[in-house]
């Protein structure tokens, strides 16, 4: 049977400017997705998991050709300018400059090593890997790609979700092909919005409100703010800890897949104008939505009115 | 192509006689017969353009919305000042009021009058959805543009229709001395400081 084994695909994972929530995040996947991970991936290095052998060591290993580097995973945002940012004792400047043209893949796990995020508000320098916010001056500039010939690929979030993260690396290890969006972004996980697949969904298009937090009844997105609508992210899909999502458990979607997650700020207020939200979800035009909501509200679903623990 | 235009031609033309007949005897003593007598055509053939006298009541709301509606969009979509705008939509009110008056004598005298006849199909906003929705939009840009005070929809939307409902009554009951055009810009001025925000002249 040993002809049969098939070599594990190797991985680090480096750490920027971060508050290591996609680590945190890593963590809590699934048992079963993690095994199957593990059974495919060999993690030769992860600040939080791996104790064996010291970065330097195998840092050193894979610049001399030692070692096999195909998933380089980076979480955190990162300077542009040299001396800024450091992980276990190296340049993260060095340690992407050098890597850059070895490692199979890299991936940005996260909205900092996405897109810079929090960190890039306090310093034009910082960056995410290949974007800065929506705009492709991240430490990698244009169309850069990896030795797979494949752009860096993003996985937002703040944190991003552990499926995505898992998904998307057994995606490429298995050989399937990737389709990203127009932010580097997996389809499979960022063509839907975190309202496909919201248990509030018919409160949304009665247009019966929460005002609220934490409650089962109720649409989050006139009152609290919710950005579902308008957020590229699978949480309703693929739920958190196979569970639940924000959404479920009554607490709004506050867009934090999107690049401009930062720059927004009041998270749980929608803007609106004279009563009117400022904002409508993707896809539909103001006007079409203001008629649909006017109709709506002129009827009563009255299986919405009250308590759902106590509706027919 | 022709044909479906022709029908939207009498079908306007009904409704420009049923609102006039609606506004002078009421909703009740009007009959069908009366207005199909009044277009000039069978009672047979009014039944190939509406289904009953409350179909044709709904849709004529629906008509003089969308009326009205589109000259809002219209004087929305210019590249002029909110302030002109609300001053553009009074004057625009008015004249569509002077032009087609059957239409706001029927909103008045009918519309208003008579609910139950609207209660199903057309409560609510439902046959004016195009002049609600096109003064959410034009209130929600000026608010956006920081040219409005941010307030409730409501009161700002009362506050832009009261005046000119008000204006149209007064003409319909034969007391207003001057033409109500020539009110135009004081009701323009009027709107306009109710619903501007503190820094704007």
């Amino acid at each position: 049977m040993e002809s049969l084994k098939v070599r594990r695909k190797s991985l680090i994972w480096i750490s920027g400017l971060t508050c290591n929530g996609n680590s945190h995040s890593f963590l809590s996947s699934s048992s079963l997705s993690f095994d199957a991970f593990l059974n495919s991936v060999n993690i030769l290095f992860h600040p939080a998991l791996t104790y064996d052998r010291e970065f330097k060591d195998i840092y050193k290993d894979i610049l001399e050709g030692k070692l096999k580097l195909d998933f380089l995973i980076v979480e955190g945002a990162v300077s542009k300018k040299k001396t800024k940012v450091y992980f276990q004792g190296f340049d993260i400047y060095e340690i992407l400059e050098n890597l850059k043209n070895i490692a199979e893949y890299i991936i940005a796990v996260g909205n900092c090593a996405s897109f810079g995020n929090f960190p890039a508000l306090y310093s034009e320098d910082v960056v995410g890997l290949n974007f800065r916010f929506n705009q492709r001056n991240g430490f990698f500039e244009g169309d850069f790609t990896t030795k797979s010939g494949m752009p860096i690929i993003n996985i937002s979030g703040c944190p991003a979700h552990p499926e995505w993260i898992i998904k998307t690396v057994l995606s490429l290890s298995y050989g399937y092909d990737l389709k990203l969006g127009s932010l580097q972004r997996p389809k499979d996980f960022y063509m839907y919005l975190t309202h496909d697949g919201c248990t509030r969904n018919q409160y949304f298009e009665w247009k019966v409100e929460a005002e609220e937090f934490g409650t089962k009844e109720g649409c989050l997105f006139y009152y609290l703010g919710c950005r579902g609508p308008l957020t590229h992210s699978s949480c309703n899909k693929i739920l958190w800890n196979d569970k639940s999502s924000k959404t479920r458990a009554g607490m709004p979607c506050i867009g934090c897949t999107e690049f401009d997650f930062p720059l927004r700020g009041k998270y749980f207020e929608t803007k609106l104008n004279i009563g009117i939200p400022e904002e409508v979800p993707l896809g539909v035009s103001k006007r079409a939505y203001i008629m649909l909501s006017g109709v709506a509200k002129t009827f009563t679903n009255h299986r919405l009115k009250g308590k759902l623990e106590e509706a027919d | 192509m022709v044909r479906k235009l022709l029908k939207e031609k009498k079908r306007e033309e009904i409704v420009k006689v049923a609102s006039r007949l609606f506004s002078e005897r009421g909703f009740y003593n009007t009959t069908i017969p009366d207005i199909a007598e009044a277009v000039g055509m069978s009672v047979g053939n009014f039944y190939n353009y509406f289904e009953s006298k409350e179909d044709l009541a709904k849709y004529i709301m629906q008509y003089s919305s969308s009326i009205l509606g589109e000259e809002i969009r219209k004087i929305s979509q210019m590249d002029v000042s909110t302030k002109e705008k609300v001053f553009l939509i009074v004057r625009r009110f008015i004249e569509i009021a002077q032009e087609r008056p059957e239409l706001i004598d029927y909103f008045l005298r009918i519309f208003l009058s008579n609910r139950e006849v609207f209660s199903e199909g057309c409560e609510g906003f439902l046959c004016v959805g195009e002049v609600v929705t096109e003064l959410m939009l034009f209130l929600e840009e000026g608010a956006r543009k920081g040219d409005f005070r941010q307030q409730d929809f409501f009161p700002a939307f009362v506050t832009i229709m009261g005046p000119l409902g008000g204006l149209v009554f007064l003409k319909g009951e034969g007391i207003l001395p001057k033409n109500p055009i020539e009110y135009a810009n004081e009701i323009g001025e009027n709107i306009w400081r109710a619903l501007k925000s503190d820094e704007k002249v």
